[in-house]
Formats: C-alpha cells, sequence, structure tokens
C-alpha cells in the first residue's frame, strides 16, 4: 500500500483494485441502522474507498467567485444571509406584483397554491392550516426559498432588499411585526422567532413506536368480527384510471 | 378446417371482436374463451401476424412497449396540486411485475418542472467545510469508482391522501410513488475524501440544479454509509425526470432527500432548515408537534393484484402478487389475509430479496365467488412488523401526510370490482 495513486492508476484494473480495496480490511464496518444482513441481502456492500484512501486526483479547485455565486443557502443562524434591508411597505409592493396572482393579496392562497398566513392555533384542528405564522420554525426558510425558489418560473430573480421586504411583509401579514414601518435587514434577522419554533422535535419513532417491533404477528383466528368502516367510492374522487393524460 | 386455413383474407373483424371479448373483464368460470366445442378462430385461422412480414430493425431505435400496452402509464391526480410542474404522478404498479420498475414508469415529483441540463454543462460542486473545495464534470464523475445497487425510492408522502380514510380507488394512487431501480453511481464518501472533510463537519447540504433549487440537508453519518452519487438507472443515463445527469441516491430514506439534478453539495456542522425539512416533509401529529428528520421509510406493502384498477376476472386459480419494502433493512416475510384479518398466511416471495429494496411476494389461490377483505402484512430485518392504520392513527393522529404505512385493505366484491376500504 505505499504506492502513490498515481502509480496505482497507472498500473491498470489489478493495481487500482489493490489499492482502493486494501486499505479497507483496516477499517472499521460501515455503522449500517439495520441489524446484520442476512446473506441473500447482500448488495456487496464493501465500500470502495474509506476516507484514509489515496485520492483520486480527479475535479478541480472551487474558485471563490463560483462558490459566492452557488451559495444561495441561509440558515437559522444567520450565515449566508447577504447585506441588505426591505421594510414591511415595500415587500407590500413587490408582493402585491410578483406574488399575490398565486398567493392572494393577504397571502390567504388561491385555489390550491400556498396560504402563507393566518391558520395559528389551528394545528390540532382536524383541518390545520400550516402557514409560515402558524406552522414554520425559522424565518431563515422563508428568506432561502424566496431567494432560491420564487417567484414560480423566475427563480433567483430578486435582489437580497427585495427578499428582506417581502421576508418583512410576511411577518406583517402573520402579525409577527405590527407595524408598516419594519425593516427587516441582516443585522436584526436573526433577532425574530416564529412563534411555532418550539413544536419541532427530532424523530422518536424508534422508541415510541417501539411496540411495532418484536411483535409475534397472529395467524388464526386474530378476531372474530369484520366490518368494513370506510370507503373510497364514497369520496369518489379517484381520477379515472381508463382515461390516460393527454400524450401527443 | 382446412378452408379457414386457405381463407386468403384473414377476418381483421373477427380478431378484433376476439380482443373486445377477452378484454371484458366479466367474471367467468374457467379460462377458455371459445365457446364450448367450437374452434378458436385465433387458432384455426392464419392471423395477420402469422402471415405479412412485421416491421425490420431500426423501426424504433430506442424500443417502446407494444401498443397494446398503451394503458400502462404513469397517473396523476389533478385536484392534488396547483401546477403541474410543481406535483407528482404514480408508478402503475397494478400493471407491473418482477422488482425493477421500468425508467419510464418510475413516478414523477418535480417542484419546479423537470430542469433540461445537457451534461457538458453540469457541474458539481462540493464546498464548506472540506479542505479543498472541488468542482467535478460528468467526465470526472465517470471516472470514479462506481458501484450498483438496487434500491426503492419511496416519497415520503407515499399514502398520505389516506391518512383520514380511504380515499382513492387504486394503488397506483394509494402507493404508487415508489419505484426500484439498480443505480449506478459513486459513493458519496469517494467525493468527500477527494475534497477532505474537515473535524466540524456533522451535516451536508444537497442542491438541485433544478428552478427550485430544491435541496435538503443530510447528517454526514449516512452520507459516509451508503449514499451514491448516481449518473444511471436501469443501466442507461437517468431520466430527465429522474434527475439527469446527477442524483442523490439516499437507501432507505424518504424520497425528497434524494435531490434530483445535483449540482452543489456544502458541508457543515448544522442542518440547513431547507424549507423541504421544516415547512414539509415535517409530520404534524394530533397533539400539534411535529416530529422532523423522519429519514427512515418504515417497513410497508401492499397487495397489488387484485386491486380496484386490477379487478379479479375469474373464478378458480388466480394469482394474489404484490410488494414489500423495508428502509431499514431487508423482507423478512409477508403474510396475507383475504377475510379481513381473521386468518392469514405466509405469502410466497420470489425473486431477489436485496437490502432496501422492493420484494415481490404471491399467494397463488382459488376464488370461489365470494367476498374478500384482502390485507398484505411485511415484516423486516429488525423486527418491525407493519402496523394497521388505526395503530398507526393512535400515535399520529391524523395530520401526519407522511410516512403511512399501515395496512391496506381491498374489498373484492362476488363480480370482481375491487374497492380501497377500512375496516374494523
Amino acid at each position: 500500500m505505499s504506492k502513490s495513486p498515481r502509480i496505482a492508476l497507472l498500473a491498470g484494473a489489478a493495481g487500482l483494485a489493490v489499492a482502493l480495496v486494501g486499505p479497507l480490511l483496516a477499517q472499521p464496518a460501515p455503522k449500517n441502522h439495520a441489524p446484520a444482513k442476512p446473506p441473500h441481502a447482500a448488495q456487496a456492500a464493501a465500500p470502495v474507498a474509506p476516507a484514509a484512501a489515496p485520492k483520486l486526483g480527479l475535479g478541480r479547485e472551487a474558485l471563490p467567485a463560483e462558490i459566492k455565486a452557488w451559495s444561495i443557502g441561509v440558515r437559522p443562524d444567520g450565515q449566508g444571509l447577504p447585506p441588505g434591508k426591505g421594510t414591511v411597505r415595500q415587500g407590500d409592493e413587490l408582493f402585491q406584483a410578483q406574488c399575490a396572482a398565486c398567493h392572494g393579496e393577504f397571502g390567504q392562497g388561491n385555489g390550491r397554491w400556498p396560504v402563507l398566513a393566518g391558520g395559528q392555533g389551528s394545528l390540532k384542528d382536524d383541518r390545520p392550516e400550516k402557514t409560515i405564522g402558524s406552522f414554520w420554525p425559522d424565518l431563515s426558510t422563508v428568506f432561502d426559498y424566496i431567494h432560491r425558489a420564487m417567484p414560480y418560473g423566475n427563480a433567483q430573480s430578486l435582489q437580497p432588499d427585495e427578499v428582506y421586504a417581502l421576508t418583512a411583509y410576511l411577518l406583517y401579514l402573520n402579525d409577527i411585526v405590527k407595524d408598516e414601518d419594519f425593516e427587516l435587514s441582516d443585522k436584526n434577522f436573526t433577532s425574530i422567532k416564529l412563534p411555532n419554533a418550539a413544536a419541532f422535535y427530532d424523530d422518536d419513532r424508534e422508541t415510541t413506536e417501539k411496540a411495532f417491533w418484536g411483535k409475534q404477528p397472529c395467524m388464526k383466528d386474530c378476531k372474530s368480527e369484520v366490518k368494513i368502516t370506510g370507503r373510497a367510492a364514497v369520496l369518489d374522487v379517484t381520477p379515472d384510471s381508463k382515461t390516460a393524460p393527454k400524450v401527443d | 378446417m382446412t378452408s379457414h386455413r386457405d381463407d386468403p383474407a384473414p377476418s381483421r373483424r373477427r380478431f378484433l371482436g376476439g380482443a373486445a371479448l377477452a378484454g371484458a373483464g366479466l367474471v367467468t368460470a374457467g379460462s377458455a374463451r371459445a365457446e364450448a366445442g367450437k374452434p378458436d378462430p385465433l387458432i384455426t385461422d392464419v392471423q395477420d401476424w402469422n402471415r405479412y412480414l412485421g416491421e425490420g430493425v431500426d423501426k424504433h431505435p430506442y424500443g417502446v412497449p407494444s401498443r397494446y400496452e398503451k394503458n400502462v402509464i404513469r397517473r396523476d391526480v389533478p385536484w392534488l396540486t396547483a401546477s403541474p410542474e410543481s406535483s407528482v404522478n404514480f408508478t402503475p404498479l397494478h400493471d407491473l411485475d418482477g422488482i425493477i420498475t421500468p425508467s419510464g414508469l418510475c413516478f414523477e415529483r418535480h417542484h419546479g418542472g423537470i430542469a433540461d441540463i445537457d451534461p457538458a454543462n453540469h457541474r458539481l460542486m462540493i464546498h464548506g467545510l472540506v479542505e479543498k473545495p472541488l468542482v467535478f464534470t460528468m467526465e470526472d464523475i465517470r471516472r470514479m469508482p462506481r458501484e450498483n445497487r438496487v434500491y426503492f425510492l419511496e416519497c415520503a408522502a407515499n399514502s398520505g391522501m389516506e391518512w383520514r380514510g380511504s380515499q382513492l380507488n387504486g394503488c397506483q394512487f394509494t402507493h404508487g410513488m415508489v419505484h426500484n431501480v439498480m443505480y449506478t453511481g459513486v459513493p458519496l464518501r469517494v467525493i468527500l475524501a477527494e475534497a477532505g472533510l474537515k473535524p466540524k463537519a456533522k451535516w451536508l447540504m444537497l442542491e438541485g440544479a433544478d428552478s427550485s433549487g430544491m435541496n435538503r440537508s443530510l447528517p454526514l453519518e449516512k452520507a459516509l454509509d451508503d449514499v451514491l452519487i448516481a449518473f444511471a438507472m436501469n443501466g442507461e443515463a437517468l431520466r430527465p425526470e429522474q434527475g439527469y445527469p446527477l442524483r442523490a441516491v439516499i437507501p432507505g430514506w424518504e424520497g425528497n432527500l434524494w435531490v434530483k439534478w445535483l449540482r452543489r453539495i456544502e458541508v457543515g456542522d448544522m442542518p440547513w432548515m431547507a424549507r423541504e425539512e421544516t415547512s414539509k416533509y415535517t409530520d404534524l401529529l394530533a397533539d400539534g408537534r411535529s416530529r422532523r428528520f423522519t429519514f427512515f421509510m418504515d417497513a410497508k406493502s401492499v397487495v397489488t393484484n387484485p386491486s380496484p384498477q386490477a379487478p379479479l376476472k375469474h373464478k378458480g386459480r388466480n394469482v394474489l402478487s404484490g410488494l414489500a419494502w423495508s428502509g431499514r433493512g431487508t423482507i423478512k416475510r409477508v403474510d396475507i389475509t383475504l377475510d379481513g384479518g381473521k386468518n392469514w398466511q405466509s405469502a410466497r416471495i420470489d425473486g431477489p430479496v436485496l437490502d432496501k429494496s422492493l420484494t415481490r411476494f404471491y399467494v397463488d389461490f382459488d376464488w370461489n365467488g365470494g367476498e374478500l377483505l384482502v390485507q398484505s402484512r411485511a415484516m423486516d430485518s429488525t423486527g418491525y412488523l407493519q402496523p394497521t392504520k388505526e395503530e398507526l392513527r393512535k400515535i399520529r393522529g391524523a395530520n401526519s401526510i407522511y410516512h403511512n404505512n399501515g395496512i391496506q385493505t381491498w374489498h373484492v366484491k362476488p363480480n370482481g370490482e375491487t374497492e380501497n376500504v377500512e375496516i374494523s
């Protein structure tokens, strides 16, 4: 294993295999959430190249301007926020011009387009209304998503100041800020918390749904009576399966 | 008989009549279609295809299914979404067999339409908490060591319309947001090693080049385990609607993480809290709180035949068929009931039983024309037993949208018609 990657590559397939597979034997098995796989399940899980493997020497260094151009993600801690600012009033004007056609004048949503405001206190209802104000945990997601994907069909066309203004307007529509002159900026952004932030927690199925594991399946006389309690035909919302989508 | 064989103009009308009869879908006592004692003209007459030349090679340089299979297509549910560019359609599970989904029938889910990318213009960037940020071309990626793996991809919202009760009549609509293909790709750990991870690295952010810039955060542990960066499915380049030229393959985890048109991987020390992991793809429970990062797809199964789009047509011998899968391992067993869960029998699993892959099962049975309440129940290699919908609702309520892996019931009526129902 003293071969340099270059030599290994030049040595052809046999050399490559040795260079890449050899060091594996000293590596711990990759951590897997599933228990040991039965023999018939093997999809040849041997890793090809652990972190310690020699580099392939492929690709080139990303330039700072390239990284900057593609770094559009904004995190809850503010990483990725561009310098800028915008007020509720400015956001209102932009929203009516660029967003209201789908989302409605007040973010109420036209047709099946997403509702952006309202719904506070509805999360335990039969028909919860999941909006920025009632459901979303992080304001950074609003900024991030507007910039990366909106307006629908013209993504990444808004300037940072415009995204700050629209985000401010959405805070206003959701009663999280009350002042039309409120200005959102990269300076005060992380100080604003959304009301439902504390209601999210990491997947706990392996504890709260532990009863689904290790059950002995019943095979005979498992219940005495069976009744139909619901039927799809009652709703009749299935598209006609005999009708194909229009194809040219 | 000889007069039939000598007939210079075989009757097209007679052939079409025969086809229509065969497709009528009425429950019949036996399998023989010809009237008793009367010879079948499909046998006694020389048929067109038996006499005249067929199409030559190269009529279809890229082959397509028989014209008699034109009903085997993806279908959507128009009322579900506002726009076809941010929508979903469904795999016709009831028309398929084996475990591999044909590439052109794999369900689609896009957030901003299908990106149309010349592979020569595609770039993959890896940056953030790495020793050396890198840019790869598709040519670079095709020079890396690659692996072939069969995995299912299931949308977290598969069966999501069924949380409040039976709604859609067809396993295509209730369970069709799943497909299973063989991927060819480079282990993500190879690409991460090439850039070199910094010690604080804990999460990655994967981002697509489509007009929604679809992005998700992925724990580093998973990335170093079995994630592939794939450029091929079922032996050929990815289909455009499946992320051509490059997509993430996140085995066993919800489909939304499998970022298509993958252009960027950022390494960080915390999740990004993207729209698709906060406002969507989080599971709202009855108490108003929500689970997040519910990555694993729990064990699930469905009987694909019979089902509402594939009713029973014959008394006597029939093949019950279906699919089972688990994001936590392999399928260990599948049980079937025909009486709504009073009595069960183990199904016959046939074909490869692979890790995090669809698995095919059958029960060969005789149907006497009585009503059936058909269910399947899967158990995976971790000992997880597929729950009933009621058991799920007891813990989660009915507003989760995502991760509905409850047992499906089909009600087969005496005329063979089959309906999506729920039972006590």
